[in-house]
């Protein structure tokens, strides 16, 4: 059961991520390979706050979630000028700047040896320290995540970043200024990936900077393209496939020395089966 | 005289080519102005120009005459300047009806993010739907509409931004059945009585000769006539350049 847990708790995470990423790169059309440089600014800033500073968590995710937007908006200001191509290289050149932050910035961030320590969420003296507790918090904040989602793509906003990702030239002859709704939308999702990022510090209790590399932002990719662009639906079942399927290929019986690297290969597989024959994912609403 | 929106002294170069060269152009409200002229003339430029879809090197549009620079299509759009495209813009992954919302939505960020779709934005978008006679496809995908529907659809969100007061129209009749040119025949005029500075780039001669009010012929970047439009039709150097000895 503890397990079943631990894989729901994993797959929640991932979901709050898919989700935030999608409104971004499945709504927008805006290729970016920076989501996992947030989910490491909310993963060490509520680390931070929890550890060195003794803060509650929940302060300390809020701090974390609006300093990633801050960050978000300083260097969005640059990046939404950009668009295809252009875009998607400066985003990953802010998932490899920030990433030699973590690793460098050691007086700060302990560089390699990461942020041991990091305790479970508390209200008074209830403690989330339960796996099952912490659960029912994450799915909580995964549902808030969503439904503030939802509204946004559902309202006036969406339609705009949908617009945007068709034909970016047109809608600003109507009189949208879509550098303004791209920027927006950057700070929003990357305020969303910090979220995600400060219930993964807590959650694994350690973080250090290999777990947001540039890798990581391209898994994200992955997952949401598996799921499908531009639907939430999508975002959380492609993390459901990509949390579980690790799982699920442990009982395939690969040998022990090959698993991780057959693992990897299967991955590609399903994604170049995907692109060949479902280029929507299981639920998107646009091709890759 | 009449209250109009001017181009003055407009310079648009590609590389080494001139496409509109040292062109002032005057476009009077309630009025309908014909622009002609071979391909390459500088037509579509002129209103990518006018549009801040392409800005212009140089020059300077005045409306009601005030001196308003135009460096990008917001520019544009807050000066009350709309347009359709020769080649069809429609969002064609979104459906009809919300290609039209988009026309009456909030611009800003928090206005846009607290709006949904009202009742009364969604009577407007019917109304402009039954004008172009594209009622019923209001819950169809841009895209699975055929190229003519597509047009009509691009005059319906014109029919929408009542601030405009100047449109250019780049060849709205091309590819139109008869039915559908005679719809858009008579929004144009509309448009006219209601006030508008209308500029009609158009290809089919018998439209811009009973349409146009003025009609201007440009050729190589400049403007080589311009006047009444059966006087200008019969100039000897029109007819040279435009349709040929």
């Amino acid at each position: 059961m503890d397990y079943l847990i631990h894989l729901a708790i994993l797959f929640s995470i991932y979901a709050m991520l898919g989700i935030t990423l999608n409104v971004l790169v499945g709504y927008t059309g805006l290729l970016s390979v920076s989501h996992a440089s947030f989910f490491g600014i909310g993963a060490y800033g509520t680390a931070l706050l929890m550890v060195d500073a003794h803060w509650n968590f929940f302060p300390a995710l809020m701090l974390a979630s609006i300093v990633g937007g801050m960050i978000a908006y300083m260097i969005g200001c640059v990046l939404s000028r950009f668009r295809d191509d252009y875009y998607a290289l400066g985003s990953l050149g802010l998932n490899v700047i920030i990433f030699s932050f973590f690793l460098n910035l050691q007086t700060i961030t302990r560089g390699p040896l990461g942020i041991p320590g990091i305790v479970r969420p508390n209200i008074g003296s209830f403690h989330f320290s339960e796996n099952s507790m912490f659960l029912a918090l994450v799915l909580c904040a995964l549902a808030l995540l969503w439904m503030f989602f939802h509204h946004v793509t559902r309202s006036s906003f969406g339609m705009v970043l949908r617009a945007i990702r068709e034909d970016e030239d047109a809608i600003q002859v109507f009189g949208y200024r879509t550098h303004f709704f791209k920027l927006a939308i950057f700070v929003l999702s990357a305020m969303g990936a910090s979220i995600a990022g400060a219930f993964f510090a807590s959650y694994i209790s350690y973080i250090d900077p290999f777990s947001f590399t540039v890798n990581e932002s391209v898994f994200l990719l992955a997952l949401i393209i598996l799921g499908g662009l531009a639907s939430h639906t999508g975002s959380v079942l492609g993390a459901l496939i990509f949390v579980l399927l690790p799982e699920a290929l442990r009982f395939v019986g690969f040998p022990q020395e090959y698993a991780a690297q057959m693992r990897q290969l299967v991955y590609g597989v399903l994604l170049i089966i995907l692109v060949l024959y479902r280029p929507r994912g299981i639920a998107g609403t646009y091709t890759f | 005289m009449r209250p109009s929106c001017t181009l003055q002294s407009a310079v648009k170069t590609f590389g080494g080519v001139c496409a509109v060269d040292n062109v002032t152009l005057s476009f009077p409200f309630g009025m309908i102005t014909g622009i002609i002229g071979p391909n390459g003339s500088g037509k579509s430029t002129i209103v990518h120009g006018m549009s801040g879809v392409v800005p212009f090197d140089s020059g300077i549009v005045h409306i009601g005459g005030i001196a308003l620079p135009i460096s990008s299509p917001y520019d544009a759009y807050q000066r009350g300047i709309c347009r359709t495209f020769q080649e069809v813009r429609v969002f064609e992954h979104m459906t009809v009806r919300e290609n039209l919302l988009l026309m009456l939505a909030q611009r800003t960020i928090g206005g846009s993010l607290c709006e949904h779709t009202h009742t009364t934005l969604t009577k407007k978008v019917d109304d402009a739907l039954s004008r172009v006679g594209l009622d019923g496809k209001q819950h169809e995908y841009a895209e699975k509409l055929s190229y003519g529907q597509r047009k009509l659809l691009e005059i319906a969100r014109i029919l929408l931004l009542d601030a405009s007061a100047v449109v250019l129209f780049d060849e709205p009749f091309a590819g139109l059945f008869k039915v559908s040119i005679e719809k858009v025949r008579e929004i144009i005029l509309e448009l006219k009585d209601q006030g508008k500075a209308i500029v009609l780039i158009e290809h089919n001669m018998e439209l811009i000769r009973e349409l146009s009010d003025h009609l201007v012929v440009m050729d190589g970047g400049i403007v080589l006539a311009q006047g009444i439009p059966h006087e200008v039709l019969s100039l000897p150097r029109v007819i040279e350049a435009y349709i040929g000895k």
